[in-house]
């Protein structure tokens, strides 16, 4: 039996022990805040602008984990994300015009239009290869695409993100089981932020941790601190190692914490108050901030000048995506069957 | 032409597959050394290996989930869900997300794989090991899926599909495996969206599905005893449904009769009979009429079976009564 690994949160020491890269600590940081400052837009336009309706899951408090996974993973990998993936999208390099363009229904979005928020995470340019909408269900995609790299004899490798709400599905049993079977290259990467929209894990996972199932299934299993990035990428650069040499797949939980409600309609009112003040303290953008300038990774100027370089770039972004015209009824038959209806 | 079974004809199409295309590969419940719980996949496993004739856990939903992801990768993998019955623990991977991962992403995703199933009505395999429900596919456009009765059209359809660059569901019937038809050495393919007139004939139109096209045509013989001229029309695939193909026989003949093993109330027969309905309305010389399944669970005990079938008798009955 395998067990269980735990990354535990950096410290300032750390960073200067582990040996990571400058310039990805900084990207780290500025996917982290591109994200926050992203969502934050996405509130604005939904709430005060009427620019966005329909669901729209925020990633808010969650902008470690795509940004400490994504700089562990190459470009040419494959990421299968879900409904709260503005985050993967953002953090993996969607163009922010084409996110912006498919949260408002535009036929310039990433899916023209027709996908919305919750599979605004599907862009193949940069290897987003899907965003299911239905929860667990990118895990059996992910045994499947792991499974043609297997067969191709590639080094790429998938991850596939999902909440702690996907791991009492079936599809995670059947999904984590069979690329088990299989042994291919996937990361599973649980982002447990402790509540199935309004149901706490208290109540609705049996088990003392998703880790512990994770590794029943006999797979190397690390939990991280999801609110710290550099937790997220070591583990992922582990998991990725060993997936490459052949000895996928494997699982991480990163533990995290939604900031706001389940969609931007809800308000979390069901979370006790202790509990959000006590994750509040614990903004994952506010200690790496704080962490990278104590440790002089970057500096207080640098800092300021990335925030208004991210501003700049998210107007131009919201300005070229209000512009584009929603997609003509005509044109829906066309994206029915690939070369069209036969006969 | 050389005659053989339409179990052996989907065998032989399958073995082509593996043989002509690098990127195809079969996965399923007990296909590989058990050759399949029909023995569609027997010898495959020994001719093309584990690693193409991939054994499954009892994972309906992977199975097709993982058929999706590979299809996603540029490959072609040829699903099998053992029962028709299982396929409901497939649905979410099959309904809600093959068929329209195409349109939800834009046309970014194909996911062109094979899902194969068949229906056991007629085996006395009881209410959970023998249903046909091929109008649930109406609702999922994005999807083609098709109901061969010949050995014929089963290789026919069967290669078309591994052209296809979207998904595809092959519904066959456990009671055709051991029928017999002409299949020739030459290459062929039957397209999808393309009905078959099986019989020609003037007096009356039977659009009958799977494994009620040989019953249809038992009881066309049967009508010529009493001067009976019928046209057995064969959809052959129910998504696109090839409503011309339907219609313009039945503005030939002035009469339809819709047979399907499925139940009566929103079944294959009732969009057929809507289409005709709206565009041949005025052709129809009587009401058409629809020799289904009734709208029960089906019963295990085999005399009842039988009884809850319909079968060439019953459309006889249902003609002569409406030309009579």
């Amino acid at each position: 039996m395998v067990e269980i690994r735990v990354v535990s949160g950096t410290t300032e020491s750390d960073l200067k022990t582990l040996g990571i890269p400058r310039a990805k600590l900084l990207s780290m940081l500025r996917k982290m805040i591109l994200i926050r400052r992203f969502e934050e837009k996405v509130e604005e336009l939904y709430l005060k602008m009427a620019l966005i309706t329909g669901p729209s899951h925020l990633y808010l408090g969650m902008e470690a984990i795509a940004s400490g996974a994504s700089e562990a993973i190459r470009d040419d990998d494959y990421v299968l994300a879900t409904y709260r993936g503005h985050g993967h999208a953002v953090a993996r390099g969607i163009p922010l015009a084409k996110a912006f363009a498919e949260l408002m229904g535009r036929v310039d979005g990433s899916c023209k239009g027709l996908g919305g928020s919750m599979h605004v995470a599907t862009w193949k340019e940069k290897n987003l290869l899907l965003a299911t909408a239905i929860v667990g269900s990118n895990i059996p995609i992910a045994a499947g695409v792991a499974l043609a790299l297997k067969k191709k004899g590639s080094a790429q490798l998938v991850v596939a993100f999902f909440g702690d709400g996907a791991t009492t599905s079936g599809a995670f049993n059947e999904g984590i089981n069979l690329a088990a079977v299989w042994g291919v290259p996937a990361i599973f990467v649980c982002e447990n932020n402790m509540y199935a929209m309004s149901l706490p894990n208290t109540r609705g996972i049996s088990s003392k941790s998703i880790a512990e199932r994770a590794v029943s299934y006999d797979i190397l299993t690390f939990v991280a601190d999801g609110n710290d990035p550099v937790s997220v990428f070591v583990a992922m650069t582990k998991a990725a190692d060993l997936c490459r040499s052949g000895g996928g797949p494997c699982f991480v939980e990163c533990r995290t914490y939604r900031m706001k409600g389940h969609g931007i309609y809800d308000k979390g009112e069901y979370r006790p108050q202790e509990e959000v003040k006590q994750w509040s303290s614990k903004d994952p953008i506010r200690l790496f901030e704080s962490m990278l300038l104590a440790g002089r990774v970057v500096s207080a100027e640098q800092l300021q000048k990335m925030k208004e370089e991210i501003e700049t770039e998210l107007g131009e972004a919201i300005k070229k995506a209000r512009t584009s015209p929603t997609p003509a009824f005509e044109s829906l038959q066309d994206f029915v069957y690939p070369g069209g209806w036969n006969p | 032409m050389r005659e053989i079974t339409y179990l052996e004809a989907i065998n032989e199409a399958l073995a082509e597959a593996l043989e002509t295309r690098a990127d195809a590969f079969l996965l399923g419940e007990d296909i590989g050394a058990y050759g399949g719980a029909f023995r569609v996949t027997s010898g495959l496993l020994q001719k093309f290996g584990p690693e193409r004739v991939m054994d499954t856990p009892i994972s309906e939903g992977a199975i097709v989930g993982a058929a999706i992801g590979a299809s996603l990768m540029g490959m072609k993998p040829i699903a099998e869900i053992m029962y028709m019955d299982f396929l409901p623990l497939s649905m979410d991977q099959l309904v809600t997300h093959a068929a329209k991962l195409y349109f939800m992403s834009g046309g970014q995703l194909e996911a062109g794989f094979i899902l194969r199933t068949q229906y056991s009505l007629g085996r006395a395999h009881g209410s959970q090991h023998s249903e046909f429900l091929p109008s649930w596919f109406f609702q999922a456009p994005g999807l083609k899926a098709a109901v061969p009765s010949t050995p014929y059209d089963a290789k026919g359809l069967l290669r078309a599909a591994l052209k296809e660059r979207g998904p595809v569901l092959l519904i066959e019937s456990a009671m055709l495996y051991k029928s017999r038809g002409s299949v020739p050495d030459e290459y062929y393919e039957v397209p999808f969206g393309h009905a078959d007139v099986k019989r020609k004939g003037k007096d009356v139109t039977i659009v009958a599905v799977s494994r009620m096209v040989p019953e249809a045509l038992a009881a066309a013989t049967k009508l010529l005893e009493v001067g009976i001229d019928a046209e057995v029309v064969d959809p052959r695939s129910i998504l696109p449904l090839d409503r011309k193909t339907l219609v313009d026989s039945v503005r030939k003949t002035g009469r339809l009769v819709v047979t399907s093993d499925d139940m009566r109330t929103g079944g294959v027969g009732a969009e057929i009979a809507a289409t005709v309905y709206e565009e041949a309305f005025d052709y129809l010389q009587s009401p058409l009429v629809r020799v289904c399944s009734p709208d029960l669970p089906i019963p295990f005990a085999p005399a009842l079976e039988k009884e809850y079938m319909p079968n060439a008798e019953k459309i006889v009955q249902a003609i002569v009564k409406l030309v009579g």
